[in-house]
């Protein structure tokens, strides 16, 4: 039962992550990978409060491992912060990988804090 | 003002329905996604995360994701002529399903609560570092020797 939940949570996040990743980047001309950047924050809370609150295994498996796993994602956010430095953008890519981390860092406490008064 | 565009207008890229027409890629991501999911969570089975220990199943997951992205994206972007679908279903759908970082941002949080903030400082810039450094090898090394 647990792989089937995984596999239906991650056939929504993947998508989701595709989608509103087109769709952020089709709004801004920085240069910026802000769609990977939101994507991993958002789904970083949310998973911190799936966390947080305690659910169970079946919630755990669908919500948290399938669709904030497949949400989320370390090799585009590694290839778009080389990415950055290949062009010479050496702050834009530094900013990218430390902020990332630490925005994602500071979601995940939030969630946790949150779930944890669900 | 009317029919005034905005100062900045030069500086944004055209908003041509960026969802348009993304049915086939969508559906290629999701399964992509579905099988990369699959696979990380079998690799948790193997090597699951124990509370105030080193999360060495995500942090493999993750390097060894970037490694694949690296070298993927430079052959179907800059050696091969791919399929269109090929990039949707293997990086952003497989790849993409597989290394996750939210888990990896929970389980640095759970490790800072519990107290165990070297471990936690080691694991976020560890990963970090490794990740990025795997992506570029991967890169460097498909553009060496993948012609």
């Amino acid at each position: 039962m647990t792989p089937l939940l995984v596999v239906l949570g991650a056939a929504v996040g993947a998508p989701a992550r595709y989608l509103t990743d087109r769709l952020v980047q089709s709004r801004h001309a920085t240069g910026f990978p802000w769609g990977t950047f939101t994507i991993n924050v958002v789904g970083s809370f949310v998973l911190g409060t799936v966390a947080g609150a305690a659910t169970s295994p079946a919630v755990t498996a669908l919500v948290g491992t399938g669709f904030c796993g497949a949400l989320t994602t370390y090799s585009t956010f590694g290839w778009e912060t080389v990415g950055l430095a290949r062009e010479g953008r050496r702050l834009l890519a530094v900013l990218n990988a430390v902020g990332s981390v630490m925005a994602g860092l500071g979601a995940a406490g939030l969630g946790l804090a949150v779930g944890t008064t669900l | 003002m009317h029919g005034t565009p905005p100062p900045d207008a030069a500086a944004r890229p055209p908003v041509v329905a960026p969802l348009r027409g993304q049915g086939r890629a969508t559906v290629a991501v999701a399964v992509g996604g579905a099988l990369g999911a699959l696979a990380r969570w079998g690799v948790g089975l193997g090597l699951p995360t124990t509370p105030g220990a080193f999360p060495w199943g995500t942090f493999l997951i993750n390097v060894s994701g970037c490694l694949a992205i690296g070298v993927l994206l430079v052959v179907v972007t800059e050696l091969r002529t791919a399929h269109p679908l090929v990039r949707p279903f293997l990086a952003t759908g497989v790849l993409g399903g597989f290394t996750t970082f939210s888990t990896f941002s929970v389980d640095a949080q759970h490790l800072l609560l519990g107290g165990h903030v070297g471990l936690a400082v080691a694991y976020l810039a560890g990963t970090l570092v490794a990740a990025v450094a795997a992506t570029w090898l991967g890169a460097a090394a498909a553009r060496r020797f993948g012609r």
